[in-house]
């Protein structure tokens, strides 16, 4: 395999981890809003809490871990995608920022603040939206490049059907990752009401992570046929996910299994985003970018392969004692630690 | 001045990182005092130290969040203001960028553990050892990214030909000449920083009339921890001069107001420069720059006068130098005095005046991190990669990046004044001496 390939092979693996971890974190924060307003606060949000205390900084690694990789194997993405990504890059930020801060003000401040609460709830939900833009315009057709300057076209990307698919089903599926994941999270905890809740929430958004894939499958074909091709010929992949989804949905529907359960809805995710971005290869901006064309100089290509297995033989063992302590650890998820 | 956008992307890239860096100093030098004072009270068994380090440590997280915030901006602004100079300069500088995100990756896994396992463990000395991981990544974090600032100041490891560039050594990038003596520089000076900024809030506490124990503990802890990196703040100073001297003489000679070369070059402090390039009401000390920058008074001092016009940086750097160097000489005094009058009986180290000079210590180290990081920035005007690329070259394209400014503005005005509101509130609901005896029983 090139070293392009294992290069955005491995970065793509970031951006799967980022989409599960800000998933659930993202949807939490929306879901403790939401309970807060319900006035169902006390039955839920400490739970929410004692889940995302520990890890919410490590959410956001990723995050930055994906976009400095991104620059540093393909230093051209940063040139077309710095000068395009202005606007929505600089909203997105900002989104984060307030997100981030205010998860520390609301939950080490002032603990009944509720505009804290409402910022860092509400904001999770438009981030996942700003962010699926550069997946939209990564399909070609928003930027153009006329001499040395790379126009990007706001308008378009507006009124475009298929971008507003793709920032449905990021919506969609952020709250349904983070409802199956938190589902489980209560059942560990031995705390029924609040599993029933979040069962709901669950059930209740699993419908719409599949309709919103097919928009998105209808949307491709009307603006990137070729890669809508490609795609067909992965459609195993899709099958997979499809299954995926039905086994996790009705293990929930069932009560059964919780964990396997949210294994499957990772499941269904990870063959969903890989058959994505299978079939967008060799472009990383259509028809502008590929991986072969941005690609560093190769000492650089190496350097940067070798410093990332070291940094992971490092971070690899310390992720498992962050979950050992805080996600498997019994007494811990239960709050008596 | 017209605001183009490469004076509007100078203008955003200023803002986040001037706002950036007062966290990332907070971020980098608070856990080392963490550490220490969760250290004694283990080892004396002392519940004042180990309370300390609780609390130290719950008004820490609010500052890291908002650090973490802004450094996800800056990181990303790299690119979306500096197009151009991300494309050629990135292919060096992402194996530096890439350890940063790790080590910063490191230090946030052991803050959340740390954050939530204080009794979790039969022996405490366990839960000291997970300060030691937060140090190292935040220190080394610190450490990668000054590499890239270094390079950007004296770039080496690659050869640029017709805009593209070849021949690519990532170590000799990482370690060129500049490195030493930032990293040293910016490490010292966020520990004293932090220092300081803990000192002045014990400070402030036993000026309310506060007596309890913990306060004086307090600040006595953060007092000699600030002397000692107040010492080698200097030190580190020195040795930048010296690297200045031989590697940047346009940046020391335009700070220093030194146009023509010369052997036993004076070193000027204070003053004002009238539009004739005459230096006014100066302190003038006679062959102190010859000395500073080679340790000999009679060494020749590059003068600004031997470079191009379009090369030189602008000359009011030379009060941004003059600041930082004097509240660094202030903040060695005023240590050194408590640490004397603490010693000596016949003085009162909790003297009116020299507990509110302790307490301007706090503010006024921050003023010295930004002048002195001003100083260092436009020092190297007007280029961004000294020597390959300039300013101009590399800023964005893009239109409406002075809505974008002032979009972040906003953000940071928000942040700085809630976060402030966050943190004085948190501690005045639950005084020490309320806390003390609910966790402690004493």
């Amino acid at each position: 395999m090139d070293i392009q390939l294992v290069g955005m092979t491995v970065l793509w693996l970031f951006l799967y981890g980022y989409l599960i971890v800000a998933s659930i974190d993202f949807g939490a924060g929306f879901f403790a809003y939401y309970c807060k307003m319900k006035k169902q606060d006390h039955l839920v949000n400490h739970l929410i809490s004692r889940y995302l205390s520990p890890v919410w900084e490590v959410t956001n690694v990723f995050l930055v871990f994906f976009f400095v990789g991104l620059v540093g194997f393909f230093p051209d993405t940063a040139y077309y995608y710095g000068t395009a990504l202005l606007i929505p890059g600089s909203i997105a930020l900002v989104l984060l920022s307030i997100r981030g801060s205010f998860y520390a003000f609301a939950n080490y401040g002032s603990k009944e603040n509720k505009v804290y609460l409402f910022l860092y709830g509400v904001s999770g939900l438009f981030i996942p939206a700003s962010f699926s833009t550069v997946l939209t315009i990564s399909e070609g057709g928003f930027i153009e490049k006329r001499g040395e300057e790379i126009i990007f076209f706001a308008d378009r990307l507006f009124k475009s059907p298929y971008s507003w698919s793709v920032v449905f089903l990021a919506i969609v599926s952020v709250l349904f990752i983070s409802a199956a994941f938190l589902t489980y999270y209560a059942d560990r905890a031995n705390d029924e009401q609040a599993r029933e809740i979040l069962r709901k929430y669950a059930l209740f958004w699993s419908p719409p992570t599949i309709i919103a894939s097919l928009l998105v499958f209808a949307g491709l074909r009307e603006h990137n046929i070729a890669h809508f091709e490609k795609m067909l010929m992965y459609w195993w992949v899709f099958g997979f996910s499809f299954i995926c989804f039905l086994v996790a949905s009705s293990l929930i529907y069932q009560r059964k299994r919780y964990g396997t359960a949210f294994v499957f809805v990772m499941l269904q995710f990870f063959f969903a985003f890989f058959g994505y971005g299978a079939s967008h290869l060799p472009y990383i901006l259509d028809p502008y970018v590929t991986i072969y064309s941005a690609y560093t100089n190769e000492t650089m290509g190496i350097a940067l392969v070798i410093v990332f297995i070291a940094g992971l033989l490092l971070l690899i063992p310390s992720l498992v004692l962050l979950m050992r302590l805080f996600l498997f650890d019994a007494d811990y998820v239960k709050g008596k630690k | 001045m017209e605001l183009d956008s490469v004076v509007l992307a100078r203008m955003l890239t200023t803002l986040t990182l001037a706002f950036h860096i007062i966290f990332a100093t907070i971020g980098v030098g608070v856990p080392i005092l963490i550490s220490i004072a969760e250290y004694i009270g283990i080892k004396r068994n002392d519940p004042h130290y180990l309370l300390l380090a609780r609390r130290w440590t719950r008004g820490f997280v609010v500052t890291v969040a908002v650090g973490v915030v802004t450094g996800t901006c800056i990181g990303l602004q790299l690119s979306l203001l500096w197009p151009s100079f991300m494309k050629i300069a990135g292919q060096v500088i992402s194996l530096p960028l890439f350890m940063e995100t790790f080590a910063f990756f490191f230090e946030a896994i052991f803050l959340g553990i740390y954050l939530y396992t204080w009794d979790r463990f039969k022996k405490p000395i366990y839960h000291w050892l997970l300060s030691i991981p937060i140090i190292i990544g935040s220190s080394a974090s610190a450490f990668f990214i000054t590499t890239v600032n270094a390079f950007m100041n004296t770039p080496q490891g690659f050869t640029l030909e017709n805009g593209a560039i070849a021949a690519i050594d990532p170590i000799t990038a990482m370690f060129n000449p500049a490195t030493p003596s930032k990293v040293f520089h910016v490490l010292t000076s966020s520990y004293v920083s932090s220092a300081f900024i803990l000192a002045m809030i014990a400070a402030f506490h036993i000026l309310r009339g506060k007596t309890d124990e913990y306060y004086k503990k307090a600040l006595k802890l953060t007092m000699v921890a600030g002397f000692i990196f107040a010492l080698s703040t200097a030190i580190a100073g020195d040795l930048s001069a010296k690297f200045l001297a031989k590697y940047q003489p346009e940046k020391l000679a335009a700070g220093e107001w030194h146009f023509e070369t010369e052997k036993g070059a004076d070193l000027l402090l204070y003053g004002i420069l009238d539009e004739n390039h005459e230096v006014k009401y100066a302190l003038r000390l006679p062959n102190m720059l010859s000395f500073l920058s080679f340790n000999d008074f009679n060494a020749e001092v590059i003068g600004l006068n031997d470079f191009p016009e379009d090369e030189r940086p602008p000359l009011w750097i030379h009060y941004m130098f003059d600041i930082m160097v004097t509240i660094g000489v202030y903040l060695v005094v005023v240590s050194f005095l408590y640490l004397l009058f603490e010693r000596m009986k016949r003085f009162n180290p909790y003297h009116k005046w020299l507990l509110w000079a302790i307490v301007a210590g706090g503010p006024l180290s921050l003023v010295a991190i930004e002048t002195g990081w001003i100083f260092a920035e436009v020092g190297r005007q007007p280029w961004i990669l000294r020597g390959y690329m300039k300013v101009a070259e590399g800023a964005t394209t893009a239109d409406h990046v002075g809505e974008m400014f002032l979009l972040f503005l906003a953000l940071y005005i928000v942040l700085a004044i809630i976060c402030t509101t966050v943190l004085i509130k948190m501690f005045k609901n639950k005084p020490a001496e309320t806390e003390l005896e609910y966790r402690f029983n004493k």
